[in-house]
């Protein structure tokens, strides 16, 4: 059964599947019950499912991460929603310090199965600390796994494979593309949640990218083959772990390869890929893994973020450059 | 009236009196007194053992929890099998009441593993950095009002749980958000606050221009003071707040009034900061000496009976020396197997790599 749907409702129809599966399972967050989420992801939930399981939480993100990993103590399975990307920094002491390391330092008795969802990346015209992608601060924390969904049918079903997980699971949510539709196949069997996708198949380059960077790739490989470049597109989905076989089976066919992230160049996700391919590729490579990124500075004020974000030219110009060598 | 309290309650002196308090007693028996006393006599050898420990390189630091036996043993007391309790990083004596085993204790401060502790659904892992685990008392307490286990008839299904945190991290602010989020859900949590004076070197002044428990009422849920190096107040007054919590009455804050006497870890020198008459005063009001001094003018206790204890005392310590030598040091592999419940690809492989780097270097 397939039915076309935004990514704020799929992940809506996710998260209520998710409550109705599992007793446990419960939301947190600022403004989640009543309003629905200032996204309103949360919509219609708590009348659904009362006030004990979508709890609407005082303004404390630390509070509401660390009761969580409380929650987590006495066998329940919280979902909590961070309002935007760069609200996190609060709660973060309680998510490196204490969530990911919880399962480890008990020597495996303690289970966190903890989904922290957080709206994140720019391109909405926001004021600032609303527009961030955090993302290299969680995967660079061993013990969390961190994801992030570019379709509304992902959106459904990793949201739940998020929520079904033993692991703390930071869940990232491209904000930007919460109201781009897409079919939502409701019985097939999704892949696995640390399983990266072909978005579209190419030959001459890979574009690596995840969340919301996943769309405009595919844009800037339209246009690249309006002008006879045929461009691989694959949607990691996993930030962390990455899953290294599919994008070195890509990059293995394509021969070069350019990461694409929001986020800030420097010790981004872009530098861990390319480490990574120059180690296992080296000698089947055409040319350098090259990065398109956001700049080593503060989000900017957003009358000028679209110079900041990747943008299609940008990046078919860095795929001229890895052509070119 | 309860909770409201601006007087410290105390229900024995320093000299060892009983005295009386309109609101609280003690309900034991002199047979429970005695059991204190001894666990608190053993603890005290525990902790100076530990230190010794750490003095010979045997561990990598100890905190001494000397000065706040009673404090520790008067509110381990106060707990049910079903209660669970969130430790700081000194609650040596909590633990041993409940049951831990010490060897758990001394794993963790020489470092052969990160706390791969047993009774773990009990007696949570010590918590290193400061006030966190308040949050995690308060979440805790809040799955168990949603499970249904405060408030029922039958008070052997009611539950809550109980936070020790100092008063250092007072000032924290997960400590504050963990008050918030309490009264907000009116969460059958007991904060246990050991104002032992000293957050390291920062003296409580520093902390507060008022007595703790009166921050609870900001909060909106009771705050009282209690005598920590007494025992028999210690017990009372929590045994009224986890009855509390249990029967659905929501959170309460406990200031146990007490001193640190030793450092606040093996590796700073309070001669430094504080004055060697500070010591001297509160060693006069030591709970151990005054649970005595009380026990044996009641006839409870006796020259033979401390003796005895005392004998305990010293076989407990060579237990600890023993045990030092049985502690075995966390693997890599079990390190590489925990630090996820779902396995990934990639760290198997980092695994598998430092397992043939190994294996290169024995060939």
């Amino acid at each position: 059964m397939n039915e076309k749907l935004t990514m704020a409702k799929a992940l809506n129809r996710g998260l209520r599947r998710a409550l109705q599966a599992d007793p446990k399972v419960l939301l947190a967050g600022e403004d989640i019950g009543k309003l629905g989420g200032v996204f309103r992801i949360t919509e219609g939930l708590q009348a659904e499912f009362g006030e004990n399981r979508v709890v609407d939480s005082p303004l404390a993100e630390s509070g509401i991460i660390g009761t969580a990993v409380g929650l987590c103590m006495r066998g329940y399975r919280p979902v909590v929603e961070i309002q935007f990307d760069g609200f996190v920094f609060p709660g973060f002491a309680q998510i490196v310090s204490q969530v990911a390391k919880m399962h480890m330092r008990t020597g495996g008795r303690q289970k966190m199965p903890m989904v922290i969802r957080i709206p994140f990346g720019g391109g909405i015209g926001a004021v600032e600390h609303h527009s961030e992608s955090p993302e290299a601060y969680f995967a660079h924390t061993p013990g969390l796994k961190v994801v992030s969904c570019a379709n509304p049918n992902d959106a459904y079903w990793m949201i739940q494979q998020a929520i079904g997980s033993d692991d703390p699971v930071v869940f990232l949510e491209p904000k930007r593309r919460y109201q781009q539709k897409g079919e939502v196949n409701f019985t097939d069997r999704p892949a696995p949640m640390h399983q990266a996708s072909i978005v579209r198949h190419g030959k001459d380059a890979t574009l690596l990218a995840y969340g919301p960077m996943v769309k405009t790739c595919l844009d800037a490989a339209a246009v690249a083959a309006e002008e006879g470049t045929d461009l691989e597109v694959v949607d990691l989905r996993t930030i962390s772990p990455v899953d290294w076989v599919t994008v070195m089976s890509s990059v293995r066919r394509t021969r070069r390869a350019i990461v694409v992230h929001e986020a800030p160049l420097t010790l981004g996700l872009g530098a861990e890929i390319a480490a990574k391919l120059t180690e296992e590729l080296f000698y089947v490579m055409e040319s350098p893994v090259l990065r398109v990124a956001g700049f080593d500075m503060p989000y900017p004020p957003a009358r000028v973020e679209s110079e900041y974000l990747p943008s299609i030219d940008r990046i078919l110009d860095t795929v001229d450059t890895s052509l070119a060598y | 009236m309860r909770g409201q309290s601006v007087e410290m309650v105390q229900l024995l002196t320093p000299d060892g009196e009983r005295v009386a308090n309109d609101d609280f007693e003690f309900t034991g028996s002199a047979d429970d007194l005695a059991g204190y006393l001894r666990d608190m006599i053993l603890a005290r050898r525990f902790d100076a053992e530990a230190t010794a420990l750490q003095r010979h390189g045997e561990l990598g630091l100890w905190t001494p929890l000397i000065g706040q036996e009673a404090a520790q043993v008067g509110s381990a007391h106060a707990l049910r099998a079903a209660d669970v309790c969130f430790p700081s990083y000194r609650e040596h004596a909590v633990a041993m009441v409940l049951g831990v085993p010490l060897s758990n204790l001394l794993g963790l401060f020489r470092g052969t593993d990160g706390g791969h502790w047993e009774l773990l659904e009990k007696f949570k892992n010590y918590q290193i950095v400061i006030g966190c685990q308040a949050l995690h008392a308060t979440g805790y307490a809040m799955g168990i009002q949603l499970d249904g286990a405060v408030g029922n008839d039958d008070s052997g299904q009611n539950a809550a749980a109980i936070v020790y945190h100092g008063d250092g991290a007072a000032s924290q602010g997960d400590v504050n958000e963990a008050y918030v989020f309490a009264a907000s859900y009116n969460a059958p949590v007991v904060f246990f606050c050991q104002n032992n004076q000293w957050a390291i070197s920062e003296p409580i002044a520093l902390q507060s221009r008022i007595p703790l428990f009166q921050r609870a009422q900001g909060f909106g849920f009771p705050g009282i003071q209690v005598d920590g190096n007494d025992v028999l107040a210690v017990k009372a007054v929590t045994d009224w707040a986890m009855e509390r919590a249990r029967h659905g009455d929501g959170p309460t804050f406990i200031e146990a009034y007490t001193y640190r006497m030793g450092a606040h870890t093996t590796s700073d020198d309070p001669t430094k900061y504080r004055e060697s008459s500070d010591e001297e005063a509160w060693r006069g009001r030591d709970p151990i000496l005054r649970l005595t001094t009380y026990l044996r003018n009641l006839g409870a206790v006796d020259d033979a009976w401390l003796a005895a204890v005392e004998d305990e005392a010293k076989s407990l310590g060579a237990d600890v020396r023993a045990t030092i030598a049985e502690l075995k040091d966390v693997t890599m592999d079990e390190l590489f197997e925990t630090v996820y419940a779902e396995p990934t690809v990639a760290l198997e492989s980092q695994r598998r790599e430092y397992a043939a780097y190994l294996a290169g270097e024995d060939a």
